[in-house]
């Protein structure tokens, strides 16, 4: 019997349960919340990368009419925040000294936008420039000014591993090459900005709706920033316009200036983010340089690789050191690796600052060392999936773990699987052989392999809980802190909770975050809400049926254990026919003197405990890992450079066992497009000093529908131990692999290699025009 | 540049609407400001993600990129004016059914493009779909499943009555 028999919600195909929310425009996002006397916040801006402040004078704003308030960072008390502990490097409002351009260094509260972006233009500061970093190798070099003062060297954070014996492997391989490449600053690509809404419902007592994919960052950071209470700060989690890492984990200037201007006011205050400001200031991805040496034997087979890493972390540390070590650490993955040595530097600039990005630091070495496949390929005459199927890790027998030479455990592993069936889906053999150029049009066809993984492990809290309500008319409450940005995990907890408790999907109502009530959690980054969250309703749901079935067992004179419950019934499991209807059960449970309230809890700790050394570079940074395999087929136009997808794309993703089929696929089709061909083909920030110079969705090119390849999704399947049904990640493996098939499709097209992403048609033209031979004009 | 607030008289979601608006507002701010009709999305104010697009008079068009006295006037359709009370429009439906929502900051838009398109050409084909949607950024499904929602409507309404 196939899982999905075995299976009454989940495995089948489910539309989402916010989906009438959200195409109805129903859903409320944070800009959509107003409170009865709500006033508008703006944040006031630098326009140095590297200045000192030296005064601020905010009288004129706060006598020009309409306005409420003004706030600077002196109202903070001297706060700063990070990500973790140690790397609190970052006030709400610059005090002394801005790091970034555009960095926010006061805020006005007013009655309504345009008054507040008035005053804003009347704030008076005083700033003595300093001299800016721009370039991390710039600022490594000895004698570089300093970003932070404490911080010599200006390394944000740097790793150093070694597994096994390189030096030797290299000695004894047939062919070692050495090449480098770039990624470059990319913006996260949501549409929605930043927004908040602040009030405080007495003076200690804060509460907000902040588009955030983590709430908890924001309850915890806002707490030590007003040294409130836990319980008195209320994080009340609107529908988010989509997350993928940093913004909208942590903290924006305005995050903060809300709350204190709310405080002043004794008014609510909403502070909405332009794109401008958005894409101007807030966390973009590490632009990454990489050098990467690998050895190979006479048939391909990977014998060491070693890497140096220098990436430009920006202005202040934020996610930094778990973007670098997931940079090193999956390099073992999905290939088998005996040996391999990292060097890696993240780096203080003037610019704003990098941060986790969907595909978090595992995109960049993946993209560096599966377009070095090729090219290793090439040189040693082996096909490009030929050479992937020798190196890629077996999947584990059931029952059994691979471990890589970091330590890294993998009980399931459908890698090669992934590999064969898009090489049969795009008909590999036939279209590698096909005729690459047609008059000024080359077509050529690439393929690549990655990983993900599945929740990562961090120091500190990462457990999430779940509570199942039982409501007396046999429906349910979920609650968990598990936040849906879009990828659909309110539709798979519901699902999860349903099949355990032998109910419809609709029988199940999950509750958004609000720290008030629902259990504290992460957040959504690093793949995790499904693997922990999941298998935390999914204990729930376990919880609340046993004591379901403690009544329904007392009916037939039986222990509970003899009982299940299934398609809205209870039974007894030797004998199908003495059963109770689901709704009698709950009302036996409820009302039976003297009644009883039946709350089921869950908590996955699987998160927690082992977490990897950060020293060594060893040990699990997930609960486990999803696979996948991309093959794309590119047309490249010969005489402007201008590359595009074809239809023929397909990805082949395990992610051990799809909740929500539907669901997988468009996380896997978006992660392959948004975060994948636009990374490849599209998608870079410009830089002129620290000044981002295109700054808005026109200049900065996205992807549209025109250009989207209709890519096909194969789910391969491998049931993993570790996650909760056999479930793993979903969506953030897609990104990493599409950048190496579409560079890899390109030099199939064209004889050329684009090391440096984004392959935007000048960078081609001028590489074809290197290629023919004739110098550039 | 703050000049008086001026008369507006426009049709919004079939109801008549008489309000006054300082002359610099754009239609989206009035939309979802002054009328809290807040299903209609502002994402980036300079017509380039398509996240405020409504229907006026038939033609998709982004509400950032127009005054909201130009539609002085005119009939607007937002998506509040879509569904028919409970029932839904067979956009809305196709798009809950085929999976084609991530996280629904773009879909008002995107629903509001479809609209326009399928009034305007019921039987589109696939290049006609992607060529009228390229005005609207998404940033998280890849475009496949709406493109698929799209003509399944069509599918639908062509073959159905």
């Amino acid at each position: 019997m196939s899982k999905e028999e075995r299976h009454s919600v989940i495995g089948h195909p489910m539309p989402r349960v916010d989906a009438r929310a959200k195409v109805t425009g129903q859903a409320k996002y944070a800009a959509d919340i107003e409170l009865p006397g709500m006033l508008w916040g703006k944040v006031k801006r630098s326009p140095y990368a590297h200045a000192r402040i030296l005064n601020i004078d905010t009288s004129k704003a706060e006598r020009l009419p309409g306005v409420k308030a003004v706030t600077t960072g002196k109202d903070f008390g001297g706060f700063r925040w990070g990500w973790i502990g140690t790397t609190r490097d970052e006030e709400p409002l610059a005090v002394t000294k801005v790091r970034y351009m555009y960095e926010g260094v006061a805020a006005v509260a007013a009655i309504d936008e345009d008054t507040a972006e008035e005053a804003c233009e009347l704030i008076e500061v005083e700033y003595e420039p300093l001299p800016g970093l721009f370039d991390p190798f710039e600022a490594m070099k000895e004698g570089a000014p300093l970003v932070h003062e404490d911080r010599p060297g200006n390394i944000t954070t740097e790793y150093h591993w070694n597994f096994g014996d390189v030096e030797k492997a290299f000695a004894e391989s047939y062919l070692v090459r050495e090449d480098n490449f770039k990624t470059p600053r990319m913006a996260k690509g949501y549409i929605e900005p930043p927004a908040i809404v602040a009030y405080w419902p007495d003076s200690d007592h804060l509460t907000v709706w902040i588009a955030k994919g983590s709430p908890y960052f924001p309850y915890r950071i806002l707490a030590r920033c007003f040294n409130l209470p836990l319980n008195k700060v209320r994080v009340i989690q609107p529908f988010i316009g989509a997350d993928f890492g940093g913004t909208k984990n942590d903290m924006v200037n305005g995050d903060f200036a809300a709350p204190i201007l709310a405080k002043k006011t004794g008014k609510p205050v909403k502070i909405v983010y332009t794109q401008f400001e958005e894409l101007a200031t807030c966390l973009r991805r590490h632009p990454v340089w990489i050098t990467i040496k690998t050895g190979v034997t006479k048939d391909g087979i990977l014998n060491a690789i070693q890497t140096r890493l220098v990436a430009d972390g920006g202005a202040y540390t934020r996610m930094s050191p778990l973007s670098l070590y997931l940079m090193g650490c999956c390099m073992t993955l999905p290939y088998k690796l005996p040996n391999f040595k990292t060097d890696a530097y993240c780096v203080f600039t003037n610019n704003p600052s990098s941060a986790a990005m969907r595909g978090h630091g595992i995109y960049h070495t993946r993209f560096a060392a599966d377009v070095q496949m090729d090219m290793i390929a090439e040189e040693l005459g082996i096909d490009p999936v030929e050479i992937r199927l020798r190196n890629a890790i077996e999947n584990p027998e059931p029952g059994e773990i691979y471990h890589t030479v970091n330590k890294l455990t993998i009980g399931s592993c459908g890698v090669k699987e992934c590999i064969e069936k898009v090489a049969q889906a795009i008909n590999w053999p036939e279209t590698k052989k096909a005729k690459k150029v047609d008059g000024y049009l080359a077509h050529g066809v690439g393929v690549a392999a990655g990983t993900y993984l599945s929740g990562a492990r961090l120091t500190g809290h990462a457990a999430a809980a779940a509570v199942v309500r039982i409501c007396e008319d046999g429906t349910v409450n979920l609650l968990t802190g598990a936040s849906d940005v879009g990828q659909g995990s309110d539709t798979v907890m519901s699902a999860i909770a349903a099949e355990v408790l032998g109910l419809e999907l609709k029988d199940v109502d999950i509750k958004r975050v609000d720290t008030d009530y629902t259990p504290v959690d992460p957040g959504s980054f690093g793949s995790r809400v499904t693997v922990y969250a999941g298998e935390a309703t999914k204990r729930a749901a376990e919880d609340a049926k046993r004591q379901l079935l403690e009544f329904a067992a007392k009916e037939f004179g039986i222990k509970p254990e003899a009982m299940d419950i299934k398609d809205k019934k209870a039974f007894v499991k030797a004998d199908h026919s003495k059963s109770i209807p689901w709704l009698r059960l709950v009302r036996l449970a409820c009302y039976t003197t003297p009644g009883n309230v039946i709350i089921g809890r869950g908590v996955s700790t699987r998160g927690v405990g082992q977490v990897p050394n950060w020293e060594t570079g060893e040990e699990d940074v997930g609960a486990n890992y999803s696979f996948t395999a991309e093959a794309n087929e590119v047309e490249v136009d010969l005489e402007t450079g201008v590359v595009k997808c074809t239809d023929n794309s397909v990805i082949a993703h395990d992610c051990g066992f799809p909740l929500n089929p539907p669901a997988v696929e468009t996380q896997v089709q978006g992660g392959a497009y948004h975060q994948g061909v636009a990374a490849a083909l599209y998608e870079e920030f410009k830089m002129d000093n620290g000044l981002t110079t295109n700054p808005n969705l026109v200049d900065y090119k996205r992807p549209r529908a025109y250009e989207a390849p209709m890519t096909k999704v194969i789910h391969v399947i491998t049931n993993d131990p570790f996650g909760p049904f056999g479930a793993k990640e979903a969506s953030e493996g897609s990104c990493c692999t599409a950048p190496p098939a579409v560079i890899n499709a390109i030099h199939d097209a064209t004889g050329i290699w684009i090391k440096e992403l984004p392959a935007q048609p000048e960078k081609v033209f001028w590489a074809l025009k290197e290629k023919r031979g004739k110098p550039p004009s | 540049m703050n000049g008086e607030p001026k008369e507006l008289k426009l049709t919004i979601n079939g109801k008549p609407y008489e309000l006054k608006v300082k002359p610099q507002a754009l239609l989206v701010d009035v939309l979802r400001k002054n009328l809290k009709l807040t299903g209609t999305k502002q994402g980036c104010l300079t017509s380039s993600c398509g996240a405020c697009t409504i229907v006026i008079d038939g033609k998709a068009v982004k509400s950032c990129s127009i005054l909201a006295l130009q539609a002085n006037g005119h009939e607007v359709t937002t998506i509040e004016g879509l569904a028919d009370g409970d029932k839904l429009h067979p956009i809305q439906e196709a798009f809950i059914e085929h999976g084609a929502i991530e996280c629904g900051f773009c879909t008002p838009g995107r629903v509001m493009s479809t609209k326009a398109l399928l009034d305007e050409n019921p039987n589109p084909t696939r290049e006609e779909i992607r060529e009228a949607m390229q005005s609207n950024l998404c940033a998280d499904e890849g475009y496949v499943k709406y493109i698929e929602a799209v003509e399944i409507v069509v599918k639908k309404t062509q073959g159905g009555s």
